[in-house]
C-alpha cells in the first residue's frame, strides 16, 4: 500500500480526488415492483425495489406519505455480510438515507396521501447489495433516487360521502399512475479522509486506509441535507467545512448527470432491459 | 468536473466471439450423454450424463472428460512465485493469504534473518516474530512444499522475496498468469511488476541501489514519498492490468508492456472506462498476434 495515496491529486488509479468511476444505470427491471433500478459502480453492484401499500401516515405528517427504507447486504457482496454480518452495516446505511429523506427540503410526499390522518401511500424501498466495491453510500443514494424516478403509483380516486365516510376507488384505467418529483431527492456523497485531505469515491482498498469519512446528503440545488460521520478518526473544523463545499458541489453535479441520464433512458424507444444476463 | 453516468440500455452488445472447437458450459449444463467418458474434475453423474459442475470449458483427453474452470482458487506448484498478506502470526509460523482453498503458512525457518544471517531460530526469534512480519504485511514468496491438506508451505530465502514496500497490489484471476522462468520483472518505463502465480501482482517503483535493486532481504521499507512521475506510471500500469484481465488476457511482461505502451494516447484515470479497457485489450491483442505470425 501506498504511502500519502491521494498525494498531489493523483490516486492509485490515476484519478483525482474528486473523480467519480464510471457507473452505469438501469430502470425498471423488477417487473412486480412498483420501481426498480440496478446501479454498477465499478465492482459495487446494488440492486433497489419500491413497493407501495396504504397505510397510515405518521402522526406528525398526516398530510404526507412514508418512506421506509430497508437495506439487505447479500452474503455474495462480502464472506462477512454472511448470517447476520451485514446487519451493522446494513442498519447505517438505512438510517442514513432516512435522515437524508426526512428533511422538508428533500422528497415531496404530500402527493402520496390519500385520505389525510387516515391514509397514504407507504412506499417501502427494498435495497439489495449484490457486490461490494467501496463507496456503497454512493451507490445504494443513486440507486435509491433511480428507483424512485421510475417508481409507479396507481392513482386512486378519492370522494367523501354525506355520512362522512370516505370513499376511494381505484381506477380502472392501469395507465392512471402517479409519479413522484424526485426533482429534490438527495444524493449522499461519501468524502474519506486521508491524510487530511478528501477523496471521494473510494475504493474498498481506499477505505482500508482511511480512519474516518464524512457522508453527505446533497440534493440537486447543492443543499446538504444529512451529514453523517463514519469512523474512528477525527476531523479538524476546517476540514469538515471545506469537505462540505466539495460535497454540495460534487452532489450538485452528480444529482444533475443522474437526472439527466433518466429522462435519456426514458425516451428510448422499445428500450430492451438488459438485466444481469444482456 | 463531470460525472460519467451511463446506461445499460446503450451498452454496445458484445459480439459473440468465435472459439472454434472449445464448448463453454455452465453448472448444471450436459456434457456428454454417452456413459462411456470417465468423470474427471468439475464434472459429476447425473443418471446417464455427466453435468458440468462449474462454469468453464470442456477439456477432453482420450475418455477423461472434465470441465476447467474460468475462475478458481489457485492451486499452488512447487517452485511457483506467490504474493500473499499476512493473516495471523502464530507460534513459529505466519498464516499468509494467497487466494488459494486454504491459508499458506511461512515457517519461521524458511525466513530469512535481517541482515542475511544465517542460524537456527531461537527462542528469542519466536518472540520476536512481528517484529519481521505483522498482520496486515504483503510478502513476496515461493511456494516450498505442499502439505498433505493441499495447503502451501511458503520460503522466503532469497534476498529477491521478503516484505513489498511502496506500491500497488492488483488481484486478477489467478489461471491469468504464466507460469514463465522469470516473475520478477523491470519493465523499461520505471516499474518494477512483480507477477505472482496466484494472481495477485506487484506494482512498484524500480528500486535504484547498488545492488541493482535486487533485494535487501525483505524486511527494509522504504517508506519515503514516491514522486509523481513514478506513481502516474505505476497507476496507469495498474489499469492496464486490470483492462488486460477484464478482456481474459494472458499476463506476461510483454503483455503488459504492450498494454501500457497502447495506453499512451489515454489519461490514466480514463483507462477506468469499459469501452477504454477494451480498447487498450485490443490493441494488445492485434499486437501480439502480429508479433507471432512473423
Amino acid at each position: 500500500m501506498l504511502q500519502n495515496p491521494s498525494w498531489e491529486d493523483h490516486r492509485t488509479d490515476g484519478r483525482r480526488r474528486r473523480d467519480y468511476r464510471p457507473m452505469e444505470l438501469e430502470t425498471g427491471l423488477v417487473t412486480h415492483a412498483a420501481g426498480s433500478a440496478r446501479l454498477r459502480l465499478a465492482t459495487t453492484d446494488v440492486l433497489v425495489g419500491v413497493k407501495a401499500e396504504v397505510g397510515e401516515p405518521l402522526p406528525e405528517r398526516p398530510r404526507a406519505g412514508r418512506l421506509q427504507f430497508s437495506v439487505d447486504c447479500s452474503a455474495n457482496a462480502s464472506p462477512e455480510f454472511e448470517g447476520r454480518g451485514g446487519e451493522a452495516l446494513a442498519g447505517s446505511i438505512a438510517s442514513c438515507l432516512t435522515r437524508a429523506y426526512a428533511s422538508p427540503s428533500a422528497l415531496d410526499l404530500r402527493p402520496l396521501s390519500i385520505v389525510p390522518a387516515r391514509q397514504c401511500w407507504i412506499l417501502y424501498v427494498d435495497i439489495l447489495i449484490l457486490e461490494c466495491g467501496g463507496n456503497l453510500y454512493d451507490a445504494v443514494s443513486c440507486a435509491v433516487k433511480a428507483a424512485l424516478f421510475n417508481a409507479r403509483v396507481p392513482e386512486l380516486d378519492v370522494s367523501s360521502a354525506d355520512s362522512g365516510r370516505v370513499d376511494v376507488e381505484l381506477s380502472d384505467d392501469p395507465f392512471k399512475l402517479l409519479r413522484l418529483d424526485v426533482e429534490n431527492a438527495p444524493c449522499l456523497v461519501t468524502l474519506l479522509l486521508v491524510d487530511s485531505e478528501c477523496i471521494v469515491d473510494p475504493t474498498q482498498e481506499e477505505e482500508a486506509c482511511s480512519k474516518a469519512s464524512l457522508v453527505t446528503a446533497v440534493t440537486a440545488g447543492g443543499l446538504v441535507t444529512a451529514v453523517t460521520k463514519a469512523g474512528r478518526g477525527s476531523f479538524h473544523p476546517t476540514t469538515v467545512a471545506s469537505a462540505l463545499e466539495m460535497a454540495a458541489e460534487l452532489g450538485a453535479v452528480l444529482n444533475r448527470t443522474l437526472t439527466e441520464q433518466l429522462q435519456v433512458e426514458e425516451q428510448i424507444e422499445d428500450r430492451q432491459i438488459r438485466g444481469f444476463l444482456g | 468536473m463531470e460525472v460519467d453516468i451511463r446506461l445499460a440500455a446503450e451498452r454496445l452488445r458484445q459480439e459473440e466471439a468465435t472459439r472454434g472447437a472449445a464448448q463453454l458450459v455452465t453448472p448444471g449444463d450436459t456434457v456428454t450423454g454417452d456413459g462411456g467418458f470417465m468423470r474427471g474434475h468439475g464434472t459429476y453423474k447425473d443418471g446417464e450424463n455427466l453435468v458440468a459442475s462449474v462454469a468453464g470449458f470442456v477439456r477432453r483427453i482420450n475418455r477423461l472428460i472434465s470441465v476447467q474452470p474460468l475462475k478458481a482458487r489457485y492451486n499452488g506448484e512447487i517452485g511457483d512465485v506467490v504474493i500473499g498478506r499476512v493473516i495471523e502470526v502464530q507460534q513459529k509460523r505466519w498464516k499468509v493469504d494467497t487466494c488459494s482453498r486454504l491459508h499458506s503458512l511461512l515457517m519461521l525457518s524458511s525466513v530469512n534473518l535481517p541482515g542475511g544471517e544465517q542460524r537456527r531460530k531461537t527462542q528469542e526469534d519466536e518472540l520476536a516474530m512481528r517484529s519481521y512480519l505483522e498482520e496486515g504485511d504483503l510478502i513476496s514468496a515461493e511456494v516450498q512444499n505442499i502439505f498433505s491438506d493441499g495447503s502451501l508451505s511458503l520460503h522466503t530465502r532469497s534476498l529477491k522475496y521478503g516484505k513489498l514496500s511502496q506500491g500497488v497490489m492488483v488481484a486478477v484471476p489467478s489461471n491469468l498468469v504464466l507460469r514463465r522462468k522469470n516473475h520478477f520483472h523491470d519493465l523499461p518505463c520505471g516499474a518494477t511488476v512483480i507477477l505472482g502465480n496466484n494472481g495477485y501482482i506487484w506494482i512498484c517503483a524500480t528500486a535504484v541501489g547498488e545492488d541493482g535493486g535486487a533485494g535487501t532481504g525483505g524486511y527494509v521499507q522504504n517508506l519515503e514519498r514516491v514522486p509523481l512521475p513514478e506513481r502516474e506510471v505505476i497507476s496507469r500500469l495498474r489499469n492496464c492490468i486490470l483492462a488486460l484481465a477484464g478482456s481474459w488476457m494472458m499476463l506476461y511482461d510483454t503483455s503488459i508492456l504492450y498494454a501500457f505502451e497502447a495506453s499512451s494516447k489515454f489519461q490514466a484515470r480514463d483507462l477506468l472506462k469499459p469501452e477504454v479497457m477494451a480498447e487498450v485489450a485490443d490493441l494488445t491483442r492485434k499486437r501480439l498476434d502480429l508479433e507471432a505470425a512473423e
